[in-house]
């Protein structure tokens, strides 16, 4: 560590005061809060908050919509993972050969990255719209084949396309970096082996690609359960019959529709307990990666 | 290295040219709606190529969405946002690199761990806190006792209130705190030689003097690209201040907007969907951050690597 220090003043304690501020007041009150009304219950007349134990947990796991929430945000992440890191792999792993046009191809699949979930929601919104979009061919092919908002798969099936969708860019990004981070001399030996492209990509690049095919599989996958909610708001509203109702929209309906704390705050609790195990999953892999390179 | 692999070659670009196909399909779709009038967007089949309807469009959706003062909002709060937390991140990890105190590592993992803690899981609490940012101080007051002793020596009934709800400040506060950018200044911060410091205290630098003369200059490179991230991530802000601003018409956000562009039975009233308008929209709220990610590529790249890893 470092030698050169300055000596503990007044202006160390003013330069980290406002950060510990903030994250005291936005970050740590408020878990504290939602653990505290998990595991309470507030009178119906007032009077404050009693204690329950593990009951609103129970009440929460014993629901069949709780369940089919986690069932389709389960769906919902894998397919979203694999239909975007596939398609960023086969799309980066080419890329990288660097032929003509690669910086438009380059700049061409980074973009969609700075899309708003809301407005990737509201434009397949419409590409998936059964009377304006692109989808209503099939319905003068024969009437009300497609309606994502009658039929639950479609439903299921336009999130996870526009999930995919908005999340290619992140994972082409990450592979594309990994990738150039492979050193020259590697694909060279490999040449100087006989080792034509194609077979370079596989015995070679994908190899390398392992570390960071694990850290976009959490990332992606941690994505999926936070940050879907724009794209469900705008695209399904978590229908039709609840089928789309991912668990971060149903915890934002429950808490500011239903006005259930109690109810809301167990499944952020458990929501949080998620994100936590696949963070530190993350970091056990990261603290590994250290010992590759 | 020369390879000849004409094959290959074409094979690569074909492949590239799906994958670029794909990615642009529905923002095709998307702009080509926005320059159609409303019969057209609502005749099936649909149409594939841009008809002449786009600048009307455009400025009918802006005004009905009221987009002049949203878009300052958005521009208000996107560059506070960016200022706040490349003003944090550097201030922070300056402190927990720099200075020698007991409780650095306490502090370090106490900011790590907001990482695990996204927004939308504490999303309730989190509106509450807002709703009375000095909530937390009150509670403690009252749970310590220290409020009933206030009020007994001076008869002075305590009461801490500060609403966030519909201000700049409401959206901006929560916004700030950076786990990602405090981490990447602190690595860049250690990093900088020993020397260096001896050499700032020997010509009688103090600490703020050392900062902001020798390590914010060093640190341009790592203000850009945490500068073009967190632009994008701010613009694209949606459940919080679909929370907390609902006074719209002073405080509305762009992309907020966008929920109310939904074209469905609440906004047409059973009429014909306005998709045209919608996609109008969508295009203008879109546009802002992919400008910056064009065209500060370079910048932006490295400050997702970076961050991230």
């Amino acid at each position: 560590m470092r030698r050169a220090y300055f000596k503990f003043s007044w202006i160390a304690a003013v330069l980290l005061a406002p950060q510990l501020m903030i994250i005291f007041v936005f970050f740590y009150w408020p878990s504290a809060q939602a653990l505290y009304w998990a595991f309470t219950l507030e009178q119906p007349w007032g009077g404050g908050n009693t204690w329950v134990g593990f009951e609103n947990f129970a009440n929460v796991l014993s629901d069949p919509y709780y369940w089919g929430s986690v069932r389709v945000s389960v769906i919902y992440a894998v397919a979203t993972t694999i239909l975007a890191m596939g398609m960023a792999l086969i799309l980066a792993l080419f890329a990288d050969r660097q032929l003509a046009g690669y910086r438009a191809y380059r700049i061409g699949l980074i973009w969609p990255y700075a899309v708003a979930a809301p407005a990737v929601g509201l434009s397949f919104q419409f590409v998936f719209n059964p009377g304006a979009g692109i989808f209503s061919y099939l319905n003068t092919l024969s009437p009300g084949v497609w309606d994502p908002s009658v039929y639950p798969w479609q439903a299921i099936a336009s999130i996870v396309i526009a999930g995919a969708w908005k999340q290619v860019a992140y994972s082409f990004i990450f592979f594309l970096a990994a990738l150039q981070a492979i050193p020259r001399s590697l694909s060279e030996a490999a040449v100087m082996d006989g080792a034509r492209p194609l077979r370079r990509m596989i015995d070679l690049q994908l190899p390398l690609l392992t570390p960071t095919f694990f850290f976009l599989l959490v990332i992606n996958i941690t994505d999926s359960f936070t940050d879907s909610f724009g794209i469900v708001d705008t695209l399904t509203g978590g229908g039709p019959f609840r089928s789309t109702d991912l668990m971060v929209y149903k915890i934002y309906t429950d808490g500011f529709q239903s006005l259930d704390y109690s109810g809301a705050a167990a499944q952020s609790i458990i929501l949080m307990l998620l994100v936590m195990a696949l963070t530190f999953v993350q970091f056990r892999y990261i603290e590994r990666r250290v010992h590759y390179t | 290295m020369i390879e000849r692999t004409p094959f290959l070659n074409i094979a690569t670009h074909v492949i590239l040219l799906s994958g670029l196909v794909i990615i642009i399909i529905p923002i095709w779709l998307a702009f080509v709606a926005a320059t159609l009038t409303l019969q057209e967007v609502n005749s099936a089949p649909i149409e594939l190529w841009p008809g002449n309807q786009l600048w009307a469009n455009l400025v009918e959706a802006w005004t009905i969405s009221d987009f002049g003062t949203k878009f300052l909002n958005t521009l208000i709060v996107a560059t506070s946002v960016v200022v706040g937390k490349i003003t944090l991140a550097c201030i922070t990890a300056f402190a927990l690199v720099f200075f020698n105190f007991r409780g650095r590592m306490l502090i370090f993992w106490m900011i790590f761990i907001t990482l695990m803690l996204p927004l939308e899981v504490r999303i309730v609490p989190t509106y509450a806190v807002a709703a009375n940012a000095l909530s937390p101080f009150q509670t403690i007051l009252e749970v310590t006792g220290i409020n009933w002793l206030i009020n007994a020596v001076s008869g002075i009934e305590v009461a801490l209130e500060w609403n966030l709800l519909n201000s700049y400040t409401g959206l901006i506060l929560p916004l700030v705190a950076t786990a990602t950018g405090t981490f990447l200044y602190r690595q860049f911060f250690l990093t900088i030689p020993d020397e260096l410091v001896e050499a700032a205290r020997m010509d009688g630098a103090g600490p703020l003097r050392f900062l902001w003369d020798v390590l914010i200059p060093l640190s341009k490179t790592n203000i850009a690209a945490l500068a073009t991230i967190m632009f994008v991530y701010a613009w694209n802000q949606y459940l919080w201040p679909l929370l907390v601003i609902t006074d719209r018409a002073n405080y509305g956000m762009v992309v907020v907007q966008l929920s109310d562009l939904v074209p469905d039975q609440l906004t047409t009233g059973g009429g014909t969907p306005t998709w045209h308008l919608a996609m109008a929209a969508t295009l203008v709220v879109m546009l802002p951050p992919i400008a910056v990610v064009i065209f500060m590529q370079r910048w932006f790249v490295r400050g997702l690597i970076n961050t991230d890893k």
